[in-house]
């Protein structure tokens, strides 16, 4: 693990240089070994894919004593890895018009202007054509491995083999707007836009499902304005113009309810088999 | 004194102005930043010339003021930028407490130097307090007077106001002149960089771009930045500025391509792809929300111990500040 200081206010920890899930578990166990370790000075713990950042008040903690109580709890990444989490199920509107009208106003920032987003997604990894792709998507659950960039935005991590991972560069230059909700991808990752705003990743549907609600007048967000947290797992399911309309209108109108399962994760269990245990999620899921 | 339920009325709302305070700590492992005052000495000694406490919401106008009516009694006191101020059109000094009476317009000539000017009324802006602060995040539509920034007609509570000696001013020895300089901690992914590349990277003079904002100030004009070559890591992107995303601190610099660096500052992205050459240190985040486009400034290489004796040296002014205003 490397440490670095951002700064007089910050220890950044990359876990790993390359992505994982194995990063990622590492990672958020670490980062709840800190919280639980209450130590004095520590404001702010963000836990990111393949690393982590502490905030801390050096007037309370002097840097280089706050690095030895952190190396103190590597040791926690190390166990086997148990996680109760959720599983949630995200319908998706993919090659919607919306994210199609904005793919074509920012063609000439793309690697590929003669395709759309998924055309080109599909072609570099071999897919024959957009309902493969489509289908790989929404075929196996994403693990969300970081929040943020802006408020409430998942990165999702693909839960099958790394060789079967989707895998796309990100807009030679970034667009300007990105409609909200939309389903993004860059790099290895997976992304869903909380709000409208700038973005690089490759387009690929809208969701209905609301996922930050700063009004907080969403039912599922009265308690809460965002929806995730680092270990949920989602499972996008692909839904027409109808359903797509149904379901906006249900949200407005305060009775949309998302389909969301408490279900336990074992990154072992996971690893000896990916597919058995994307079947079980599942099964708890529809179950 | 100002009356409970005193408003004041946005009559133009300036360039972009929002209500701040000094931010909301605690939700960005959520995505959603500190936000806060840029410059929040400013914002401090604002209060405290009207007899608020330093933590008050108060308005943060950049480049361009507002032009503001004032339903009740109150005192005001503007600091930060040098950007003239008028009380019904007579104008009045910077850094000091005001008596506003009911129906006065204040509004602001043109900018002369800084960015970021602070309106501080006695009693504070009364919006909602949102995830434990006032602070206007507009990315997220959250906090402040609906999320964003004010228009002409918004109508703005302002609390209950504490006596103040109105006419008491801020000595110029304790007004910060911003500097041209930005102290930074060389780390997070400087290694991706050559040696060479660094040095000249210290040695420019950087020039502050038009994209300058709550979010981050970029920069343009120094040498683009040569790579260390590498294998790229999985999921990190080909591009040899790309890393598997991570947080980003606040402050820190990243330099996509590797041609124009980014501070990230109170609005800040939390995270990304984008490797970071070294963070700003705490004590001239300030600095930055005074800067303005085209302003020529250095980054100056330090290591903890001048990060830490930097930030003794703030908290010795704000001591003072505390004091004269006592």
């Amino acid at each position: 693990m490397r440490y670095t200081f951002g700064g007089d206010e910050h220890v950044f920890v990359e876990v790993d240089e390359a992505m994982s899930l194995e990063a990622f578990f590492r990672s958020l166990s670490i980062t709840n070994a800190v919280r639980d370790s209450r130590i004095r000075g520590i404001t702010e713990i963000c836990p990111a894919n393949a690393s982590f950042q502490i905030k801390f008040d050096p007037d309370l903690i002097a840097p280089d004593d706050l690095l030895k109580e952190l190396r103190s709890l590597e040791g926690a990444g190390a166990g086997g890895a148990e996680l109760k989490t959720r599983i949630l199920e995200m319908p998706v509107f993919y090659d919607d018009p919306w994210t199609r009208e904005t793919l074509m106003r920012f063609r000439e920032r793309h690697q590929d202007p003669q395709a759309t987003d998924l055309e080109y997604t599909a072609r570099i990894n071999g897919y024959p054509d957009v309902p493969s792709l489509i289908a790989a998507h929404a075929g196996s659950p994403w693990f969300v491995s970081m929040v943020g960039f802006v408020a409430g935005l998942p990165f999702l991590y693909q839960m099958v083999e790394r060789d079967k991972q989707i895998q796309a560069p990100k807009y030679l230059r970034p667009r300007t707007d990105t409609p909200k909700l939309t389903i993004g991808h860059g790099g290895c990752f997976g992304a869903i836009y909380s709000v409208r705003g700038a973005g690089g990743y490759q387009m690929f549907g809208i969701t209905p499902m609301p996922i930050y609600d700063p009004a907080q007048e969403i039912s599922y967000l009265r308690d809460f304005m965002v929806l995730f947290r680092p270990g949920d797992i989602v499972k996008f399911r692909p839904v027409g113009r109808d359903a797509y309309d149904a379901a906006v209108e249900e949200v407005e109108a305060g009775r949309f309810s998302p389909l969301i399962r408490e279900v336990d994760f074992s990154l072992a269990a996971f690893q000896a088999d990916p597919a058995g245990t994307n079947a079980a999620l599942l099964e708890v899921l529809h179950g | 004194m100002a009356e409970a339920a005193s408003m004041i009325e946005i009559v133009k709302p300036g360039l972009s102005t929002t209500v701040q305070d000094l931010g909301r700590p605690g939700y960005y492992h959520l995505g959603i930043p500190l936000s806060g005052a840029m410059d929040r000495e400013a914002l401090i000694a604002a209060n405290l010339l009207v007899g608020n406490d330093e933590g008050a919401a108060g308005l943060e106008a950049v480049f361009l003021g507002p032009e503001i009516r004032f339903t009740g009694d109150a005192t005001v006191a503007v600091t930060g930028a040098e950007m003239p101020l008028k009380l019904d059109g007579v104008e009045q000094a910077g850094w000091t407490a005001l008596p506003v009476r009911a129906g006065q317009v204040l509004s602001f000539g043109f900018l002369k130097a800084g960015a970021r000017a602070y309106i501080a009324v006695s009693g504070g802006i009364d919006v909602p307090v949102v995830l434990g602060s006032r602070a206007t995040y507009a990315l997220g539509a959250l906090g402040g007077h609906g999320g964003r920034a004010l228009k002409a007609g918004d109508r703005l509570g302002i609390g209950p106001g504490r006596p103040v000696d109105e006419g008491r001013s801020l000595p110029a020895a304790l007004r910060r002149v911003p500097e041209p300089v930005l102290r930074m901690l060389p780390g997070l992914y400087d290694h991706r960089v050559t040696a060479e590349a660094t040095e000249r990277f210290f040695a420019d003079t950087w020039k502050v771009a038009p994209e300058a904002d709550r979010i981050g100030y970029r920069f343009r004009g120094g040498h683009a930045l040569d790579f260390v070559p590498r294998e790229p890591p999985f999921g990190a992107g080909s591009d040899p500025s790309n890393i598997v995303d991570s947080c980003y601190p606040y402050g820190s610099i990243q330099v996509p391509g590797g041609t124009e660096p980014i501070v990230l500052h109170r609005d800040a992205v939390s995270g990304g792809g984008y490797f970071m050459i070294g963070t700003v240190i705490a004590a001239d985040m300030d600095l930055i929300g005074q800067l303005q486009p085209h302003q020529p400034v250095r980054f100056a290489r330090t290591d903890m111990a001048g990060a830490l004796a930097a930030r003794a040296e703030t908290a010795g002014r704000l001591a003072r500040i505390r004091d004269a205003l006592a």
